[in-house]
Protein backbone atom coordinates (compact mmCIF):
# COMPACT_ATOMS: atom_id res chain seq x y z
CA UNK A 1 0.00 0.00 0.00
CA UNK A 2 1.30 3.59 -0.90
CA UNK A 3 1.26 6.68 1.38
CA UNK A 4 1.43 8.81 -1.11
CA UNK A 5 4.53 10.61 0.87
CA UNK A 6 6.45 11.30 -2.31
CA UNK A 7 5.60 13.83 -4.90
CA UNK A 8 8.85 13.09 -6.92
CA UNK A 9 11.16 10.15 -6.04
CA UNK A 10 14.71 10.54 -7.27
CA UNK A 11 17.90 9.82 -5.91
CA UNK A 12 19.87 12.83 -5.43
CA UNK A 13 23.63 11.46 -4.49
CA UNK A 14 25.76 13.36 -1.93
CA UNK A 15 29.07 13.44 -1.27
CA UNK A 16 31.36 10.19 -0.10
CA UNK A 17 32.26 11.15 3.00
CA UNK A 18 30.33 13.26 6.02
CA UNK A 19 28.46 12.65 9.41
CA UNK A 20 25.30 11.53 7.41
CA UNK A 21 27.16 9.16 4.69
CA UNK A 22 25.05 6.44 4.46
CA UNK A 23 21.88 8.17 5.45
CA UNK A 24 18.85 8.76 3.55
CA UNK A 25 17.33 12.32 3.98
CA UNK A 26 13.98 13.07 2.18
CA UNK A 27 13.34 16.77 1.91
CA UNK A 28 9.77 18.46 1.31
CA UNK A 29 8.96 19.67 -2.08
CA UNK A 30 9.05 23.18 -1.16
CA UNK A 31 12.98 23.42 -0.52
CA UNK A 32 14.29 23.80 -3.70
CA UNK A 33 16.62 20.95 -5.05
CA UNK A 34 18.93 21.86 -8.64
CA UNK A 35 17.48 19.96 -11.78
CA UNK A 36 14.78 18.22 -9.69
CA UNK A 37 11.21 19.46 -9.46
CA UNK A 38 9.97 21.30 -6.77
CA UNK A 39 6.47 21.41 -6.88
CA UNK A 40 4.90 22.88 -3.32
CA UNK A 41 2.36 20.75 -3.46
CA UNK A 42 0.70 22.91 -6.52
CA UNK A 43 -0.35 22.48 -10.13
CA UNK A 44 1.27 26.12 -10.30
CA UNK A 45 4.86 24.55 -10.07
CA UNK A 46 4.16 21.18 -11.48
CA UNK A 47 6.94 21.11 -13.55
CA UNK A 48 9.29 23.85 -12.38
CA UNK A 49 12.92 22.50 -11.75
CA UNK A 50 15.13 24.97 -9.33
CA UNK A 51 18.20 26.00 -11.41
CA UNK A 52 19.98 25.67 -7.88
CA UNK A 53 20.02 24.01 -4.29
CA UNK A 54 19.13 25.38 -1.58
CA UNK A 55 21.68 25.66 1.30
CA UNK A 56 20.01 23.37 3.48
CA UNK A 57 20.29 20.77 0.86
CA UNK A 58 24.27 21.45 -0.03
CA UNK A 59 24.87 20.67 3.65
CA UNK A 60 22.95 17.59 3.48
CA UNK A 61 25.13 16.27 0.35
CA UNK A 62 28.09 17.83 1.66
CA UNK A 63 27.27 15.68 5.29
CA UNK A 64 26.93 12.75 2.47
CA UNK A 65 23.36 12.21 2.90
CA UNK A 66 21.66 10.71 -0.08
CA UNK A 67 18.37 12.25 -0.89
CA UNK A 68 15.72 10.09 -2.14
CA UNK A 69 13.22 11.97 -3.38
CA UNK A 70 10.81 14.84 -2.41
CA UNK A 71 8.02 14.61 0.32
CA UNK A 72 4.53 15.46 -0.04
CA UNK A 73 3.05 18.54 1.91
CA UNK A 74 -0.21 21.19 1.97
CA UNK A 75 0.09 22.97 -1.10
CA UNK A 76 2.70 25.89 -0.36
CA UNK A 77 2.66 24.41 3.23
CA UNK A 78 -1.28 25.93 3.56
CA UNK A 79 -2.60 23.35 5.77
CA UNK A 80 -2.68 21.28 8.85
CA UNK A 81 -3.19 17.46 7.28
CA UNK A 82 -1.48 17.33 3.64
CA UNK A 83 -4.68 17.00 2.14
CA UNK A 84 -4.86 20.21 0.45
CA UNK A 85 -1.63 19.07 -1.90
CA UNK A 86 -2.22 19.25 -5.74
CA UNK A 87 -1.04 15.70 -5.77
CA UNK A 88 -3.28 13.97 -3.04
CA UNK A 89 -3.67 13.45 0.06
CA UNK A 90 -0.83 11.23 2.29
CA UNK A 91 -1.43 8.63 4.74
CA UNK A 92 -0.33 8.09 7.95
CA UNK A 93 1.28 5.09 8.57
CA UNK A 94 0.41 4.29 11.93
CA UNK A 95 -3.99 4.37 10.64
CA UNK A 96 -3.82 4.64 7.02
CA UNK A 97 -7.47 5.87 7.60
CA UNK A 98 -6.13 9.30 9.32
CA UNK A 99 -4.05 12.24 8.16
CA UNK A 100 -0.56 12.30 8.90
CA UNK A 101 -0.97 16.09 9.53
CA UNK A 102 0.91 18.83 7.60
CA UNK A 103 1.69 20.41 6.04
CA UNK A 104 4.98 18.43 6.09
CA UNK A 105 3.01 14.96 5.99
CA UNK A 106 5.01 13.74 3.68
CA UNK A 107 8.13 13.99 5.52
CA UNK A 108 7.17 12.76 8.65
CA UNK A 109 5.08 9.76 7.21
CA UNK A 110 7.93 8.60 5.48
CA UNK A 111 10.26 9.10 8.55
CA UNK A 112 7.17 6.72 10.62
CA UNK A 113 7.48 4.40 8.20
CA UNK A 114 10.70 3.53 8.31
CA UNK A 115 11.18 4.52 4.27
CA UNK A 116 13.98 7.05 5.09
CA UNK A 117 16.09 7.68 7.97
CA UNK A 118 15.72 11.49 8.17
CA UNK A 119 13.47 14.05 6.34
CA UNK A 120 13.70 17.90 6.25
CA UNK A 121 10.33 19.61 7.06
CA UNK A 122 9.11 23.53 6.82
CA UNK A 123 7.35 24.82 10.14
CA UNK A 124 5.61 27.83 9.66
CA UNK A 125 2.83 27.06 12.27
CA UNK A 126 3.12 23.99 12.91
CA UNK A 127 4.10 22.12 10.35
CA UNK A 128 6.72 20.10 11.21
CA UNK A 129 5.68 19.59 14.84
CA UNK A 130 2.02 18.62 13.98
CA UNK A 131 3.21 15.88 11.42
CA UNK A 132 5.47 14.69 13.73
CA UNK A 133 2.92 14.43 16.67
CA UNK A 134 0.34 12.45 14.31
CA UNK A 135 2.56 10.19 12.92
CA UNK A 136 4.60 8.85 16.12
CA UNK A 137 8.13 10.66 15.55
CA UNK A 138 10.49 13.58 16.65
CA UNK A 139 10.44 17.24 14.71
CA UNK A 140 11.89 20.16 16.00
CA UNK A 141 10.88 23.52 14.92
CA UNK A 142 14.80 25.32 14.98
CA UNK A 143 15.20 28.92 16.02
CA UNK A 144 13.98 31.52 13.82
CA UNK A 145 17.54 32.55 12.27
CA UNK A 146 19.25 29.34 13.28
CA UNK A 147 18.77 27.58 9.83
CA UNK A 148 19.24 28.95 6.46
CA UNK A 149 15.92 29.25 4.70
CA UNK A 150 17.88 30.51 1.04
CA UNK A 151 15.96 28.03 -1.20
CA UNK A 152 12.87 27.41 0.72
CA UNK A 153 9.58 29.14 -1.36
CA UNK A 154 8.36 31.23 0.48
CA UNK A 155 4.88 31.16 2.44
CA UNK A 156 5.33 33.37 5.44
CA UNK A 157 9.18 34.63 6.05
CA UNK A 158 8.57 36.27 9.36
CA UNK A 159 8.02 32.68 10.98
CA UNK A 160 9.17 30.26 8.64
CA UNK A 161 11.97 27.89 9.64
CA UNK A 162 13.12 24.66 7.92
CA UNK A 163 13.76 21.55 10.87
CA UNK A 164 14.81 18.14 11.03
CA UNK A 165 12.39 14.78 11.26
CA UNK A 166 13.70 11.51 12.86
CA UNK A 167 13.03 8.37 14.52
CA UNK A 168 14.42 9.52 17.47
CA UNK A 169 15.47 12.71 19.27
CA UNK A 170 19.27 12.61 18.60
CA UNK A 171 18.54 11.67 15.29
CA UNK A 172 16.85 14.62 14.66
CA UNK A 173 19.37 16.68 16.54
CA UNK A 174 22.09 15.13 14.41
CA UNK A 175 20.28 16.38 11.51
CA UNK A 176 19.58 20.04 13.36
CA UNK A 177 23.99 19.80 13.50
CA UNK A 178 24.10 19.59 9.28
CA UNK A 179 21.62 22.28 8.33
CA UNK A 180 21.92 25.01 11.61
CA UNK A 181 24.78 27.86 10.82
CA UNK A 182 24.78 31.22 9.00
CA UNK A 183 24.48 31.39 5.44
CA UNK A 184 25.40 34.64 3.71
CA UNK A 185 22.50 34.00 1.97
CA UNK A 186 20.25 34.51 4.35
CA UNK A 187 20.97 37.69 6.14
CA UNK A 188 18.64 36.52 9.03
CA UNK A 189 20.78 34.00 9.39
CA UNK A 190 22.88 34.27 12.80
CA UNK A 191 26.03 33.18 14.26
CA UNK A 192 24.61 30.54 16.76
CA UNK A 193 24.56 26.84 15.62
CA UNK A 194 27.65 27.01 13.95
CA UNK A 195 29.59 24.23 14.78
CA UNK A 196 27.04 23.32 17.07
CA UNK A 197 26.63 19.55 18.81
CA UNK A 198 22.85 19.40 19.69
CA UNK A 199 23.47 15.26 19.56
CA UNK A 200 25.10 15.42 22.58
CA UNK A 201 23.30 17.16 24.31
CA UNK A 202 20.20 14.54 23.58
CA UNK A 203 20.97 13.00 27.21
CA UNK A 204 17.52 12.71 28.79
CA UNK A 205 18.91 14.15 32.14
CA UNK A 206 16.02 16.15 33.74
CA UNK A 207 16.76 16.15 37.48
CA UNK A 208 16.31 19.20 38.45
CA UNK A 209 14.34 20.54 35.73
CA UNK A 210 11.40 23.00 35.98
CA UNK A 211 8.50 22.69 33.71
CA UNK A 212 6.28 24.98 32.85
CA UNK A 213 2.97 23.93 31.67
CA UNK A 214 0.61 26.75 29.80
CA UNK A 215 -2.89 26.12 31.26
CA UNK A 216 -4.32 28.04 28.35
CA UNK A 217 -2.99 25.03 26.04
CA UNK A 218 -4.16 21.69 27.73
CA UNK A 219 -7.66 22.82 28.90
CA UNK A 220 -9.01 23.15 25.53
CA UNK A 221 -7.72 20.04 24.30
CA UNK A 222 -9.50 16.74 23.80
CA UNK A 223 -9.63 14.36 27.23
CA UNK A 224 -7.73 11.56 25.65
CA UNK A 225 -4.59 13.69 24.47
CA UNK A 226 -4.68 15.48 28.44
CA UNK A 227 -4.64 12.04 29.90
CA UNK A 228 -1.77 10.73 27.40
CA UNK A 229 0.17 13.89 28.28
CA UNK A 230 -0.50 14.05 31.61
CA UNK A 231 0.70 10.59 32.33
CA UNK A 232 4.11 11.98 30.25
CA UNK A 233 4.06 14.60 33.28
CA UNK A 234 4.41 12.13 35.37
CA UNK A 235 7.12 10.09 33.59
CA UNK A 236 9.17 13.40 33.98
CA UNK A 237 8.82 14.17 37.51
CA UNK A 238 9.56 10.33 38.26
CA UNK A 239 12.87 11.67 36.69
CA UNK A 240 13.60 14.63 38.66
CA UNK A 241 11.95 17.37 36.86
CA UNK A 242 9.34 19.76 38.81
CA UNK A 243 6.54 20.35 37.00
CA UNK A 244 4.85 23.98 37.97
CA UNK A 245 1.42 25.52 36.12
CA UNK A 246 2.02 28.84 34.53
CA UNK A 247 -0.09 31.50 32.74
CA UNK A 248 0.34 32.93 29.09
CA UNK A 249 -2.93 34.43 28.72
CA UNK A 250 -1.60 35.91 25.16
CA UNK A 251 -2.02 33.11 23.34
CA UNK A 252 -5.24 33.11 23.33
CA UNK A 253 -4.68 35.58 20.69
CA UNK A 254 -2.29 33.54 19.10
CA UNK A 255 -4.33 31.56 15.91
CA UNK A 256 -5.87 34.74 15.19
CA UNK A 257 -2.85 36.63 15.17
CA UNK A 258 -0.91 33.81 13.36
CA UNK A 259 -3.22 33.77 10.49
CA UNK A 260 -3.19 37.57 9.89
CA UNK A 261 0.13 37.65 9.64
CA UNK A 262 0.82 34.39 7.77
CA UNK A 263 -2.25 35.13 5.04
CA UNK A 264 -0.76 38.65 5.13
CA UNK A 265 3.03 37.85 3.78
CA UNK A 266 1.71 35.04 1.53
CA UNK A 267 -0.46 37.32 -0.70
CA UNK A 268 2.88 39.50 -1.16
CA UNK A 269 5.04 36.35 -1.24
CA UNK A 270 2.62 34.22 -3.81
CA UNK A 271 2.13 37.87 -6.59
CA UNK A 272 5.26 36.31 -7.76
CA UNK A 273 3.35 33.21 -9.61
CA UNK A 274 2.22 35.22 -12.76
CA UNK A 275 2.99 32.46 -15.06
CA UNK A 276 5.88 34.37 -17.31
CA UNK A 277 9.19 33.66 -15.24
CA UNK A 278 7.82 30.24 -13.96
CA UNK A 279 4.82 28.41 -13.69
CA UNK A 280 1.85 27.62 -14.93
CA UNK A 281 0.94 29.91 -17.65
CA UNK A 282 -2.10 32.22 -17.89
CA UNK A 283 -1.52 32.34 -21.80
CA UNK A 284 -1.16 35.16 -24.03
CA UNK A 285 -4.85 35.84 -24.88
CA UNK A 286 -6.23 39.29 -23.31
CA UNK A 287 -4.61 41.87 -21.27
CA UNK A 288 -1.35 40.96 -18.71
CA UNK A 289 -3.91 41.40 -15.67
CA UNK A 290 -6.44 38.73 -17.58
CA UNK A 291 -4.08 36.59 -18.49
CA UNK A 292 -1.86 36.80 -14.51
CA UNK A 293 -5.63 35.57 -12.82
CA UNK A 294 -6.03 32.88 -15.17
CA UNK A 295 -3.01 31.36 -14.35
CA UNK A 296 -3.44 31.58 -10.63
CA UNK A 297 -7.17 30.40 -10.84
CA UNK A 298 -5.67 27.42 -12.72
CA UNK A 299 -2.30 26.85 -10.46
CA UNK A 300 -3.71 27.18 -6.93
CA UNK A 301 -6.16 25.19 -5.19
CA UNK A 302 -8.64 26.77 -2.64
CA UNK A 303 -7.02 27.14 0.37
CA UNK A 304 -4.28 28.69 -1.06
CA UNK A 305 -6.83 31.22 -2.87
CA UNK A 306 -8.55 31.48 0.15
CA UNK A 307 -5.20 32.45 2.10
CA UNK A 308 -4.35 34.98 -0.40
CA UNK A 309 -7.95 36.68 -0.15
CA UNK A 310 -8.31 37.36 2.95
CA UNK A 311 -4.35 38.04 3.11
CA UNK A 312 -5.22 40.61 1.27
CA UNK A 313 -8.20 41.51 2.59
CA UNK A 314 -6.34 42.00 5.80
CA UNK A 315 -4.17 44.45 3.81
CA UNK A 316 -6.26 46.36 2.13
CA UNK A 317 -7.50 50.16 3.29
CA UNK A 318 -9.38 50.54 5.88
CA UNK A 319 -8.73 47.35 7.34
CA UNK A 320 -4.83 47.27 7.85
CA UNK A 321 -5.12 48.46 11.07
CA UNK A 322 -7.85 46.36 12.42
CA UNK A 323 -6.52 43.34 11.58
CA UNK A 324 -2.64 43.54 10.63
CA UNK A 325 -1.48 45.82 13.22
CA UNK A 326 -3.15 44.25 16.12
CA UNK A 327 -1.76 41.12 14.86
CA UNK A 328 1.50 42.70 15.24
CA UNK A 329 0.35 43.90 18.85
CA UNK A 330 -0.19 40.30 19.66
CA UNK A 331 2.62 38.77 18.35
CA UNK A 332 4.65 41.07 20.56
CA UNK A 333 2.63 40.37 23.22
CA UNK A 334 2.84 36.58 22.76
CA UNK A 335 6.95 37.56 22.72
CA UNK A 336 6.74 39.43 26.16
CA UNK A 337 4.41 36.29 28.13
CA UNK A 338 7.14 33.67 26.71
CA UNK A 339 10.03 35.56 27.68
CA UNK A 340 8.19 36.25 31.35
CA UNK A 341 7.61 32.62 31.72
CA UNK A 342 11.25 31.70 31.04
CA UNK A 343 12.37 34.39 33.99
CA UNK A 344 10.63 31.19 36.35
CA UNK A 345 10.61 27.76 34.44
CA UNK A 346 13.44 26.05 32.07
CA UNK A 347 11.41 24.30 29.37
CA UNK A 348 7.45 24.97 28.91
CA UNK A 349 5.94 21.56 27.92
CA UNK A 350 2.25 21.12 26.16
CA UNK A 351 -0.29 18.92 23.94
CA UNK A 352 2.14 19.46 19.93
CA UNK A 353 -1.75 19.22 18.96
CA UNK A 354 -5.19 19.49 20.89
CA UNK A 355 -6.73 16.78 19.09
CA UNK A 356 -5.59 13.05 17.75
CA UNK A 357 -5.33 12.76 13.56
CA UNK A 358 -8.35 13.38 12.59
CA UNK A 359 -9.63 10.67 9.32
CA UNK A 360 -8.93 11.73 6.09
CA UNK A 361 -11.54 13.19 4.27
CA UNK A 362 -12.71 14.78 7.49
CA UNK A 363 -11.05 18.58 8.07
CA UNK A 364 -11.14 20.02 4.23
CA UNK A 365 -15.24 21.74 4.61
CA UNK A 366 -14.55 23.70 7.55
CA UNK A 367 -11.02 25.81 7.03
CA UNK A 368 -11.66 28.00 11.34
CA UNK A 369 -12.01 24.81 12.55
CA UNK A 370 -8.49 23.42 10.93
CA UNK A 371 -6.66 26.54 11.84
CA UNK A 372 -8.12 26.39 15.64
CA UNK A 373 -6.17 22.84 15.81
CA UNK A 374 -2.89 24.99 15.55
CA UNK A 375 -3.72 26.72 19.18
CA UNK A 376 -0.68 25.35 20.52
CA UNK A 377 2.24 25.39 17.90
CA UNK A 378 1.43 28.85 16.45
CA UNK A 379 2.62 30.58 19.57
CA UNK A 380 5.99 29.26 19.51
CA UNK A 381 6.70 30.94 15.74
CA UNK A 382 5.12 34.77 16.90
CA UNK A 383 7.66 34.46 19.18
CA UNK A 384 10.59 32.96 17.76
CA UNK A 385 11.21 30.09 19.60
CA UNK A 386 12.57 26.81 19.40
CA UNK A 387 10.27 23.74 20.19
CA UNK A 388 10.24 19.95 19.79
CA UNK A 389 7.27 17.14 19.94
CA UNK A 390 8.48 13.93 20.86
CA UNK A 391 6.20 11.04 21.20
CA UNK A 392 4.17 11.33 24.53
CA UNK A 393 2.34 7.38 23.53
CA UNK A 394 -0.76 6.30 22.55
CA UNK A 395 -4.49 7.18 22.34
CA UNK A 396 -7.07 5.22 21.03
CA UNK A 397 -4.11 3.61 18.76
CA UNK A 398 -2.89 6.93 17.94
CA UNK A 399 -0.05 9.05 18.70
CA UNK A 400 0.18 11.99 20.61
CA UNK A 401 3.23 14.95 20.77
CA UNK A 402 4.50 16.20 23.51
CA UNK A 403 5.27 19.80 22.76
CA UNK A 404 8.58 21.20 24.66
CA UNK A 405 9.49 24.88 24.43
CA UNK A 406 12.61 26.69 24.69
CA UNK A 407 13.95 29.85 24.92
CA UNK A 408 15.74 31.36 22.03
CA UNK A 409 18.51 29.58 20.46
CA UNK A 410 17.99 27.41 23.84
CA UNK A 411 18.03 24.22 21.47
CA UNK A 412 19.98 22.16 23.54
CA UNK A 413 18.07 22.23 26.76
CA UNK A 414 14.75 20.95 24.73
CA UNK A 415 16.85 18.33 22.87
CA UNK A 416 17.87 17.35 26.25
CA UNK A 417 14.41 17.12 28.11
CA UNK A 418 12.83 15.31 25.22
CA UNK A 419 15.41 12.29 24.98
CA UNK A 420 13.74 12.03 28.99
CA UNK A 421 10.49 10.83 27.49
CA UNK A 422 12.13 7.93 25.10
CA UNK B 1 -19.43 44.09 15.38
CA UNK B 2 -18.98 41.54 12.82
CA UNK B 3 -18.07 42.25 8.98
CA UNK B 4 -20.08 40.21 7.03
CA UNK B 5 -18.45 40.05 3.26
CA UNK B 6 -20.53 39.48 0.38
CA UNK B 7 -20.04 37.79 -2.78
CA UNK B 8 -19.33 41.79 -4.59
CA UNK B 9 -16.65 42.56 -1.68
CA UNK B 10 -14.55 38.91 -1.79
CA UNK B 11 -14.83 39.75 -6.21
CA UNK B 12 -13.23 42.89 -5.48
CA UNK B 13 -10.64 41.36 -3.00
CA UNK B 14 -10.07 38.73 -5.62
CA UNK B 15 -9.40 41.26 -8.41
CA UNK B 16 -7.01 43.00 -6.60
CA UNK B 17 -4.85 39.77 -5.73
CA UNK B 18 -5.37 38.91 -9.80
CA UNK B 19 -7.26 35.42 -8.85
CA UNK B 20 -10.29 34.67 -11.29
CA UNK B 21 -13.18 33.47 -9.18
CA UNK B 22 -16.69 31.72 -10.82
CA UNK B 23 -19.82 32.56 -8.87
CA UNK B 24 -19.69 29.37 -6.81
CA UNK B 25 -16.31 30.16 -5.42
CA UNK B 26 -17.06 33.52 -4.60
CA UNK B 27 -20.26 32.79 -2.68
CA UNK B 28 -18.46 29.75 -0.61
CA UNK B 29 -15.77 31.96 0.13
CA UNK B 30 -18.03 34.60 1.18
CA UNK B 31 -19.78 32.59 3.89
CA UNK B 32 -16.36 31.09 4.85
CA UNK B 33 -14.75 34.41 5.26
CA UNK B 34 -17.53 35.80 7.54
CA UNK B 35 -16.95 32.49 10.28
CA UNK B 36 -12.96 33.89 10.03
CA UNK B 37 -12.81 36.98 10.13
CA UNK B 38 -15.11 36.81 13.06
CA UNK B 39 -12.43 35.38 14.60
CA UNK B 40 -9.90 37.52 13.76
CA UNK B 41 -11.72 40.24 15.22
CA UNK B 42 -10.87 39.21 19.04
CA UNK B 43 -7.58 40.75 17.89
CA UNK B 44 -9.25 44.39 18.88
CA UNK B 45 -9.14 43.01 22.61
CA UNK B 46 -5.27 42.93 21.98
CA UNK B 47 -3.49 45.50 24.41
CA UNK B 48 -0.67 48.07 23.47
CA UNK B 49 2.68 46.13 24.42
CA UNK B 50 5.70 48.20 24.77
CA UNK B 51 8.18 46.41 23.41
CA UNK B 52 11.51 47.04 22.09
CA UNK B 53 12.56 46.40 18.79
CA UNK B 54 14.46 43.48 18.53
CA UNK B 55 15.46 43.80 15.14
CA UNK B 56 17.35 46.42 12.97
CA UNK B 57 18.67 47.16 9.86
CA UNK B 58 22.37 45.65 8.59
CA UNK B 59 22.86 46.96 5.19
CA UNK B 60 26.28 46.07 3.16
CA UNK B 61 28.00 47.56 0.13
CA UNK B 62 26.45 46.55 -3.27
CA UNK B 63 28.66 44.36 -4.97
CA UNK B 64 28.52 41.92 -8.35
CA UNK B 65 28.37 38.52 -7.24
CA UNK B 66 28.01 35.32 -9.58
CA UNK B 67 24.27 34.57 -10.20
CA UNK B 68 22.27 32.93 -12.50
CA UNK B 69 23.43 33.13 -16.28
CA UNK B 70 20.27 34.00 -18.90
CA UNK B 71 19.70 30.73 -20.26
CA UNK B 72 19.52 29.26 -16.27
CA UNK B 73 16.96 31.96 -15.72
CA UNK B 74 14.84 31.59 -18.91
CA UNK B 75 14.79 27.60 -18.19
CA UNK B 76 11.71 27.77 -16.51
CA UNK B 77 9.40 30.38 -18.62
CA UNK B 78 6.63 29.41 -20.72
CA UNK B 79 7.76 31.22 -23.71
CA UNK B 80 10.63 33.34 -23.82
CA UNK B 81 11.64 35.83 -27.03
CA UNK B 82 15.45 36.75 -27.46
CA UNK B 83 16.65 36.31 -24.47
CA UNK B 84 13.69 37.74 -22.80
CA UNK B 85 10.76 36.14 -20.77
CA UNK B 86 7.81 36.38 -22.96
CA UNK B 87 4.56 37.88 -21.04
CA UNK B 88 1.03 39.11 -22.35
CA UNK B 89 0.11 42.18 -23.79
CA UNK B 90 0.76 44.82 -21.25
CA UNK B 91 -2.34 47.40 -22.78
Amino acid sequence: MSLNAYITEETIEGGDDGPLSGKTVAVKDNISTDGVRTTCGSKMLEDYEPPYDATVVERLKDAGATIPGKANMDEFGMGTTTETSYFGATKNPVDEDHVPGGSSGGSAALVAAGDVDYALGSDTGGSIRCPAAFCGVVGIKPTYGLVSRYGLVAYANSLEQIGPIAPTVEGAAELLDVIAGPDENDGTTREDGEDSDYASAADGDVDGLTIGVPTELVDGADDRVVETFENALEDLREQGATVEEVSLPSVEYAVAAYYVIAMSEASSNLARFDGVRYGHSGGYEGNWNESFSTARSEGFGDEVKRRILLGTYALSAGYHDKYYKQAQEARAWVKQDFDDAFADVDVLASPTMPILPPELGESLDDPLKMYLADANTTPVNLANLPAISVPAGEADGLPVGLQLVGPAFGEETIINAAAALE
Amino acid sequence: MSDSVDADEVEHVADLARVDLDDDELAAFAEQFGDILAHFEALEEVPEVEAEPDLVNVMRDDEIRESLSQDEALENADDSEDGRFKGPKVS
